[in-house]
């Protein structure tokens, strides 16, 4: 499988971590822009026991639906086939991108409009379509200034979430012909709206996301607030839709629950502008609507997390972003640094079964684990309990490791283990233990000054004169 | 100082950190047990939870060292603990690692007798305090085991109300991590300095004299960044103010001793 185009090495998050973290700018911007969402969604649940309960309901509800999910997805196969919807299986990023290519192409398509999905991030669809010649423009407008500046979306909620005003006010009179610098908020969104109209007339192909998938109804859901995802999936003669194999639910009544849970935690509201149900193509005595409905299912490592007990919870996802907005290592990185389509808590735990983590292990190292993101999450995702899984699995010894995630064992060490080997030999057994903070102690005068990655933020660590058990005995 | 409950016998751990590093703090918290009427018990075999191991994707080290600890409380009695942290790991995470092992049934009575010290204070004993000090204003940092695995943030905040010398200035984004995370703090210190760097600007800011926190990591992540970049900011363990306030200078003079 070849390596995602955004994918950014370990070596290089540590970089990237450091150069935001020493940008004041950055640093006010994001946490400014945090502090504005997780008051929105504070707002959105004034009654904490009103939102444990929904939460347990949503929880329960994920779950439930990931306990029968290949049989759920045989029925949401059938039911869309029914309704006329064409449905493909993509196991790879490139599988996905080559049956997207292989439906433009079947209908002639030069160009395509796209309303806002991360799986389509995932799997490089717009390079790949470039490479094939057919246009595509991103018609949300976070995602259409992310397009405009040749960027990633560095939130999956808020994919310009990192760009000021200015700097889109810039971007604008830069790239878009005949526009003038203006920095007002109401004309660069008009601006971006002209631009897109005459694009989504145009279009040979609307692409989007789906939400949640219902299996006995064969029904697409979408959220959003701009229209575009409407407009995408109705204008343009052919509607793609793409997503990962786990957001299909039973029933339509198991959608409301996780719809209220999405658009609270996400964006602090009670319901998005748009909630858009689709079940079919245009049908014959119908005025809109495409002529061919597809849906790309992909996997992309989502059936390795399935398959462990433990880690099958990292599925529960319904993707609202409110790990990243209340975590305080995304909120001193911003999303780009994390280099995987998924930043954030979220993205720590998606993402080596995505990518492998050979590859992304250096983010679950990444988090204090204090749980602020676990004590957000609106389907109740134990997500500090599967960062401790992840390191569990990497730092594993190659030649013992257990095959519940590709590229387990690749943190291993020697050097590390036997470091860890002689810790837990020493404060096994007391009599060891005595000896050596014993020694620290009343030798303490020869404690480094320099201790690691500790000094480069604080001063030395030294051990007390004389050790608390010592001291208890002394008075006594 | 009054406690509502006939003398008991108690555990305690006192944590490798206090051991180690801030003897003060174990040593006060037991004063102040030992003044509610207590008796504390200090097994000496007693090593560290095994926490640092487990964090780090190590549970056979961790699970080794924490075997070690299983053996130490024989007696019924609660365990009390002058850490959030290490409390939340024995409470919590002690019976999910020894799942699966002969040892559940001894790590399962363990975590069911822990106390976060705070909790212990005010939730068994029912501690009054009386505050001999003179008015101060200090800032809390509540660690986030301590807030999430505990009900440490409830009962620290409320021994702190009954000291009526005592202001409690809120900090700005004070429920946020101070960014300590144990190994996190060397493994990632471009990460970890950012987030101690906004948490020691905002005790700075908050206008309290002292930092008051019943965690020594969190003490001295935020102590050692303020020493390091020349801030003054006096941390204090929960149990070394409260000991200070309730008994003025018999406390200070370390002279109050076990009753």
């Amino acid at each position: 499988m070849s390596q995602p185009l955004n994918f950014v090495p370990v070596a290089e998050f540590r970089e990237r971590a450091r150069s935001v973290v020493a940008n004041p700018d950055l640093q006010k911007s994001l946490r400014g822009a945090m502090d504005f969402l997780q008051a929105k969604r504070s707002a959105q649940f004034p009654d904490d026991a009103e939102f444990q309960r929904l939460r347990d309901l949503g929880e329960a509800i994920r779950q439930y639906s990931l306990s029968r999910l290949p049989e759920l997805l045989e029925v949401l196969e059938a039911k869309l086939t029914e309704n006329g919807i064409q449905v493909h299986w993509a196991e790879t990023p490139e599988q996905a991108n080559t049956i997207f290519i292989d439906i433009a192409q079947r209908h002639n398509a030069r160009s395509v409009i796209k309303g806002k999905s991360m799986v389509s991030e995932e799997v490089e669809l717009n390079h790949a379509l470039q490479e094939a010649g057919i246009d595509a423009l991103e018609s949300d407008m976070g995602e259409y200034i992310v397009q405009l500046a040749d960027e990633k979306p560095s939130h999956i909620i808020m994919p310009a979430i990192h760009k000021t005003k200015v700097e889109i006010a810039e971007l604008f009179a830069e790239r878009i012909p005949g526009v003038d610098y203006t920095d007002s908020v109401d004309e660069l969104i008009q601006i971006g709206r002209k631009v897109l109209r005459e694009k989504f007339a145009a279009a040979d192909i609307g692409v989007s996301g789906v939400n949640f998938m219902v299996a006995e109804t064969g029904t697409l859901c979408l959220v959003e607030n701009e229209g575009n995802g409407r407009m995408s999936t109705t204008v343009p003669r052919v509607h793609v839709a793409i997503t990962g194999i786990e957001k299909v639910v039973e029933k339509l009544a198991h959608v409301p629950p996780l719809l209220s849970l999405l658009t609270r935690s996400a964006t602090g509201q009670a319901v998005t502008t748009y909630v858009n149900m689709i079940s079919s193509p245009r049908k014959v005595d119908e005025a809109d609507g495409p002529d061919a409905v597809h849906l790309i299912l992909l996997d992309n490592g989502r059936t390795q997390a399935y398959a462990d007990e433990q880690l099958r919870s990292t599925l529960q996802c319904i993707r609202c972003g409110a790990c990243m907005n209340h975590c305080p290592v995304y909120t001193r990185i911003g999303g780009h640094a994390y280099g995987t389509t998924y930043p954030g808590p979220i993205g720590k735990i998606i993402s080596p079964h995505l990518l492998g983590l050979d590859s992304t292990y250096g983010l679950a190292t990444a988090s204090t684990l204090c749980g602020a993101c676990a004590e957000v999450c609106p389907v109740r995702i134990p997500i500090p309990d599967l960062l401790i899984r992840l390191r569990t699995e990497a730092y594993s010894n190659p030649a013992t490791a257990s095959e519940a995630v590709r590229g387990a064992g690749s943190a291993y060490s020697s050097v590390a283990m036997a470091l860890w080997h002689a810790w837990a030999a020493t404060y096994r057994y007391p009599a060891l233990y005595r000896l050596f903070t014993w020694c620290a102690s009343r030798f303490r005068f020869l404690t480094p000054g320099k201790q690691g990655g500790w000094t480069v933020n604080h001063r030395a660590m030294q051990p007390a004169r004389r050790r608390f058990r010592d001291q208890l005995k002394d008075r006594a | 100082m009054t406690a509502s409950t006939a003398t008991q016998d108690v555990y305690f751990f006192c944590t490798c950190l206090v051991d180690l590093f801030v003897p003060e703090a174990g040593l006060d918290a037991v004063t102040l047990l030992e003044k509610s009427g207590v008796r504390v018990h200090f097994p000496e075999e007693q090593t560290c939870c095994g926490q640092p191991a487990y964090t780090s994707g190590q549970p056979d080290e961790a699970r080794a060292v924490a075997r070690q600890q299983l053996g130490l409380f024989p007696k019924p009695w609660p365990i009390i603990l002058p850490s959030g942290s290490c409390a939340g790991m024995m409470r919590h995470h002690y019976p999910t690692l020894f799942a699966g092992t002969p040892d559940l049934a001894r790590a399962e009575s363990v975590a069911s007798r822990v106390w976060e010290l705070s909790e212990f204070l005010v939730d068994v004993l029912g501690v009054r305090l009386t505050d001999y000090g003179v008015p101060t204003r200090v800032a809390l940092h509540t660690s986030c085991s301590a807030r999430r695995e505990t009900n440490a943030l409830r009962t620290t905040r409320a021994l702190l109300g009954q000291l009526d010398q005592v202001t409690l200035e809120i900090q700005d984004h004070e429920s946020e991590c101070c960014g300590f995370g144990g190994m996190f703090s060397v493994r990632h210190p471009e990460i970890s300095g950012g987030i101690v760097r906004d948490k020691v600007a905002a005790i700075r800011a908050c206008g309290a004299e002292t930092l008051i926190t019943g965690d020594c990591g969190c003490m001295l992540n935020i102590t050692g960044h303020a020493a390091k970049t020349g801030t003054a900011i006096t941390g204090k363990h929960l149990a070394s103010f409260l000991l200070e306030r309730a008994l003025g200078l018999e406390a200070l003079t370390k002279k109050g001793g076990a009753k």
